[in-house]
């Protein structure tokens, strides 16, 4: 049942590294992930990878396999060809700290960016009233475990690193999205600082970050372009300018 | 390697969280609203811990679906889950603080499922009489964890806005390994410990601590926990002076997934058996049959041809053995595996494919079909699952008064969630440990600032810091040649086939041999590589606290003479009334794990009143009935 | 200065991807097709002939207002006179193409698409692009990307004229009514590609239900949008089906006017 699996593996850290040749068992129905831990209990003790749940739950096991990115446990070996050699490297858009771990605290920085979620005044627990309907957008959102495929994948930033200033990434934008879209949220302003602060016009749509997302969440459709409408009705359409301009002369007289 | 004082990086916090799950977070939360300085520690990156995995949902009696439901029968549920072997205190004050923290969980942004009238929805679950628990779709933990930790971005948020800096009061420390509690003159002091990504050392003074470590599930070989549930906060607390209290009961699901090692540890749910699954050995023997008890012979039926009947006819026939209760099922699996019967990875078959359709399956067991399909390629329509007993939670746990969660014998220390011992009694019911976390861990953050107010911070001294320092610096300046992993497989073996599910004395004294030898090698534990991010080095301290949880389990395992929830003897089946009213203490004398007997509390008379007394007679002895609860 | 994945703080790997599978088939089969469309419909734009063929006129080339138009092909009249430019007369689909193009242009799928295959931004994912600077679509020319619903309201009255295109349809080259032929088909194919395809439009979900925060205050429009989100999932394919159907409709016309085929009549 066992087979012989050629891996390349990226070892190195800040100053250098290189994909090195490992060859390993593997058995019917394993991961990658797991091939990784035979590597490390068998042959590198110290190789370094991030990991949690092994479950596809927790979005630890980030990492890029044949250039893809995507996490090592939902990552079947039986998905290559029986001759083909696996290559596995760190996620390219953050630092690298060692072997297969990045340094992801770009995303948490980001976090802190995003303002909270804002109840109504005065609302008291256990007093809010909400519609499944009217919650189900937003619980799409909060599916996202936070395993940052989306944001190594995104080229606005994996690409260029002068970009990481002024934009939040997708990650970012299905938090923003979540927030706007919540029925009990007071902050009136997402919208405006989504495209100001966020750097949501410096998204292109080109879908990278839906494609590798492991939990299906469509952050492109459901959440950066309804994003990119709402900023549109705030600031770029004049008729809903001219309309707001009005609305506020009339509160005048 | 040994860093020099002078360049140790220091932290000064009023208080300070090890553990960044569920409980962890909502004392950080607490504490800081109190006005207080926090460090959370987190041993991963934050917002990874195993209160993701939770999927069922919170129990809580808001009796949003079923009025009748309330604090009362929420305790009653408890206490008969936990075989009246739960601290009462704990249950009483988490069945009347459980709805009050989900619905706080909402103002802080958390979207729960709704029901028509649009309050938050509540399942049923097994144990609980109502629809009680909490949920969004499978993902409740989830929800949990990102709702806690978008609290405390929420208060750095405020923090930054009014004293300039989003870290002033709440730092997140993530991916970094606490190794020691440090006392000075009997109190708390702080925490020693090192950054995984360097392994630069770090000293945190601090004159309270919590501990919300969670579980100890990777002291065993087949688990559904994640590699952090190393028992760390069970072991910190047994080397700070604490106490473990009923370290033998653990949860274990009789059907987990054994092999292959993608989905090794994850639970097959009893619905599988429910809908046609049939056990089979390595001879292909349905063996279910032969471990009929006796009391169970006339409702299961003893030949395959009446049993594959009650599927189409429940009426005329009796129930297929597969369904007999979960202890039943656990001994016989167990049994055919030690008999030599079972696969090579110790475990035996479980087939749903032969009796359903491909489409039959799909249906009725969706997220099994879909979770081995895509993480193992195990197509369960197909082919047979190969499942045995698999570790799943942790009921013993750190000794602490219920009110305040301070740990017993170590002033300053407090402890929450699984890392804490006595809610949940001998078997925790499904969806009570999300809100354990949320009302213990406030109560710990309570305890914390209540205990600030009558003390003061002690320095920690130089002695304890190098004796610290030493420590860290051992697994790289040892020779003896020992693997941690290697080690590490050879412990789980020895919990799994000794101290697992069904147990005996003779294998319990075994097992306590065996630690003990895996004690002295422990001592020759070599790592290789550098410090920095190095698993090998990580896994020789998490090795000596899941040593001390096996020890403690073991001992613990082999005085109690009864079975009893998570505790399963085979040479002592029954329960036993008089082994009820005691707690198993588990203590470190600095060479080994010390158990003691000591009497659990009575309950009080207006608890007492709430059962059936005909139900209590059933676990208590005669006079504890005579007497109707302590005044 | 090395930037991107090649930044100094990034694992030191030097290939521009490690992907193994044929990542660049896609973007070439979106680039090949989109040009060879651009040169058909450049082509047929500046043909100015063979565009109408009682009762078929060719999508291209409707609603035909100028005097230049070919007679009875002028469904709204001809407002414009004829136009000439350096001495030619100005083609008629060129005053109403911008139209269409710019409604595909700004579409959410096509800018996936072509910045894509065309600019290379990035080619495919997690494969390194060519450019050192990157602004998206924060300044001009891309911000006027977020003029997308206007052209997605013109896009409507041109649904509507090419609908009643497709209804003339129903008649013979005598204009009676009653009559089907292949050409019917054809264009009222087209029609309904183009509305299922606006339909499916992003903007057309926003403007329907996706812009309100409470969905259970309005069952109408959230009917509305969860049959619009529904249409909105295959939008990739609606646009490239409506535009293949654009080009076909236009083809099948253009043959049919310069008598290369028949245009088959069922009844």
């Amino acid at each position: 049942m066992a087979r012989k699996l050629n891996l390349r593996i990226w070892r190195g850290n800040r100053e250098s590294g290189s994909l090195q040749n490992i060859s390993v068992d593997a058995n019917e129905g394993e991961v990658v992930l797991d091939v990784i831990h035979r590597v490390q209990a068998e042959q590198i003790n110290d190789l370094a990878v991030r990991w949690n749940c092994k479950a596809g739950k927790c979005g630890s096991c980030s990492m890029e396999i044949n250039g893809k990115p995507r996490l090592a446990c939902m990552t079947q070996v039986s998905s290559f060809p029986e001759d083909e050699e696996i290559t596995i490297t760190p996620l390219r858009a953050f630092p690298v700290i060692k072997d297969l771990v990045t340094d992801v605290s770009f995303n948490y920085k980001k976090a802190m960016e995003i303002p909270s979620f804002q109840p109504p005044e005065g609302m008291k627990p256990g007093e809010p009233r909400m519609q499944q309907v009217d919650v189900e957008r937003s619980q799409e959102f909060r599916k996202c475990i936070e395993c940052f495929l989306c944001q190594n994948t995104c080229h606005v930033i994996r690409d260029h690193e002068e970009n990481k200033e002024s934009f939040a990434g997708p990650r970012f934008f299905i938090r923003i999205a979540e927030l706007d879209m919540h029925p009990l949220d007071m902050l009136r302003n997402r919208k405006k600082k989504a495209q100001e602060e966020h750097g949501l016009g410096m998204c292109n749509i080109t879908k990278c970050c839906t494609e590798v997302c492991p939990e299906h969440i469509r952050i492109t459709d459901n959440a950066i372009i309804p994003m990119k409408e709402r900023v549109v009705d705030e600031k770029y359409d004049p008729l809903r300018w001219l309309g707001s301009k009005i609305r506020k002369r009339e509160g005048i007289l | 390697m040994t860093n020099n004082s002078a360049a140790l990086e220091r932290h000064k916090y009023d208080v300070l969280v090890i553990g960044a799950g569920g409980a962890g977070l909502r004392a950080a939360v607490e504490a800081r609203e109190a006005g207080l300085r926090v460090a959370i520690i987190c041993k991963s990156l934050f917002g990874k811990a195993h209160t993701v995995m939770a999927e069922g949902g919170a129990a809580a009696s808001m009796g949003n679906v079923n009025e009748k439901d309330n604090w009362m029968v929420h305790f009653r549920d408890t206490m008969r889950g936990g075989k009246f072997l739960n601290h009462y205190r704990m249950a009483e004050l988490h069945a009347k603080e459980a709805p009050d923290r989900i619905w706080e969980l909402e103002m802080w942004g958390a979207l729960f499922d709704r029901t028509k009238e649009g309050k938050i929805s509540q399942r049923n679950f097994g144990g609980h009489e109502y629809p009680r628990l909490a949920h969004v779709g499978d993902r409740t933990g989830l929800e949990l964890i990102r709702t806690m930790q978008q609290r405390i971005v929420a208060l750095q948020q405020k923090d930054k806005q009014e004293h300039g800096d989003a870290e002033s009061f709440i730092k997140v420390f993530a991916e970094l390994t606490i190794t020691e509690i440090l006392k000075e003159n009997g109190k708390v002091a702080g925490a020693y410990g090192y950054w995984r990504e360097n392994g630069n050392e770090v000293l945190f003074e601090a004159p309270a601590v919590v501990l919300a470590t969670g579980g100890v599930g990777k002291t065993f070989k087949i688990t559904s926990n994640s590699w952090e549930g190393t028992g760390d906060g069970h072991a910190l607390a047994l080397k700070a002076g604490g106490n473990l209290v009923d370290m033998e009961f653990l949860q274990f699901h009789p059907t987990g997934m054994v092999w292959p090692p993608s989905v090794r540890g994850i639970l097959v749910t009893e619905s599988v058996r429910g809908e046609g699954g049939i056990l089979t050995n390595t001879l292909g023997e349905r063996f279910m049959f032969k471990y009929i008890p006796d009391v169970f012979k006339d409702k299961y039926a003893d030949n395959e041809a009446e049993a594959d009947r009650w599927y189409l006819d429940q009426d005329n026939n009796r129930r297929p053995p597969e369904l007999l209760p979960r202890d039943e099922v656990a001994r016989a699996i167990n049994s055919e595996v030690k008999a030599g019967r079972g696969t090579e990875h110790g475990g035996v078959f479980l087939d749903v494919s032969k009796r359903l359709s491909a489409e039959v399956i799909k249906k009725r067991l969706p997220s099994m079909w879909h979770q081995f399909y895509e993480l193992a390629g195990v197509d369960i329509t197909k082919e047979a699952m190969e499942v045995g007993p698999t570790c799943h939670y942790v009921m013993g746990g750190i000794e602490v008064d219920p009110d305040t969660a301070a740990a017993v014998n170590v002033p300053g220390l407090f402890a929450a969630g699984e890392c804490a011992g006595g809610m949940h009694g001998s078997n925790r019911l499904g969806g009570n440990s999300l809100t354990d976390l949320l009302v213990f861990g406030r109560r710990a953050g309570m305890g914390a600032v209540q205990y600030l107010k009558g003390t003061s911070a002690t320095p920690v001294s130089e002695a304890s810091i190098s004796k610290a320092v030493q420590k860290i610096a051992a697994p790289f300046t040892r020779t003896g040649g020992e693997n941690p992993y290697l080690l590490h497989q050879e412990l789980q073996e020895i919990t799994h086939n000794l101290v697992g599910i069904i147990r005996t004395k003779k294998e319990l004294d075994e097992a306590i041999l065996k630690i003990a030898d895996i004690r002295m090698r422990i001592q020759n534990v070599t790592v290789s590589g550098s410090r920095e991010f190095n698993p090998g080095f990580h896994l020789s301290f998490d090795l000596d606290n899941m040593l001390l949880i096996a020890e403690s389990t073991a001992k613990s395992a082999v005085i109690r003479e009864e079975s009893r929830g998570g505790h399963t003897r085979d040479d002592f089946p029954n329960m036993s009334p008089v082994w009820r009213q005691k707690n198993n203490i588990s203590s470190f004398n600095g060479t080994e794990v010390v158990v003691k007997q000591q009497t659990l509390p009575e309950l009080p008379k207006d608890l007492f009143g709430l059962f059936d007394p005909h139900e209590l007679e059933k676990y208590m002895t005669q006079e504890e009935m005579a007497k109707g609860g302590s005044n | 200065m090395a930037t991107g994945v090649f930044s100094s703080s990034r694992a030191k790997i030097s290939e521009r991807t490690l992907r193994t599978d044929k990542w660049w088939l896609q973007p070439l089969i979106t680039f090949s097709v989109l040009i060879l469309f651009i040169i058909y419909a450049t082509f047929r734009a500046f043909e100015n002939g063979n565009y109408f063929a009682e009762p078929l006129i060719s999508p291209f080339y409707s609603p035909c207002l100028s005097a230049a138009c070919a007679t009875g092909s002028s469904l709204l009249g001809q407002p414009f006179g004829i136009i000439k430019i350096l001495g030619m007369t100005l083609s008629p689909a060129l005053l109403i193409l911008i139209f269409p193009l710019g409604f595909r242009m700004t579409c959410y799928y096509y800018r996936k698409a072509y910045y894509r295959a065309f600019w290379m931004s990035p080619p495919a994912c997690a494969v390194a692009e060519p450019h050192s600077k990157y602004t998206g679509e924060t300044r001009a020319p891309l911000i006027l990307q977020n003029g997308h619903r206007y052209f997605f309201y013109i896009g409507l009255i041109f649904n509507a004229l090419l609908t009643v295109d497709a209804i003339l349809a129903f008649r013979n080259s005598d204009k009676q009514w009653g009559h089907m032929s292949v050409g019917t088909l054809v264009l009222v194919a087209n029609a309904t590609f183009l509305w299922l395809y606006s339909a499916s439009c992003h903007t057309c979900r926003h403007t329907i239900g996706g812009r309100l925060r409470n969905f259970s205050k309005h069952p109408v429009r959230y009917k509305a949008w969860t049959i619009v989100s529904a249409l909105n999932h295959k939008h990739q394919n609606f646009a490239w089906v409506s535009l293949l159907g654009v080009a076909f409709a236009d083809f099948y016309v253009r043959e049919v006017a310069a008598h290369v085929f028949t245009n088959f009549y069922f009844f």
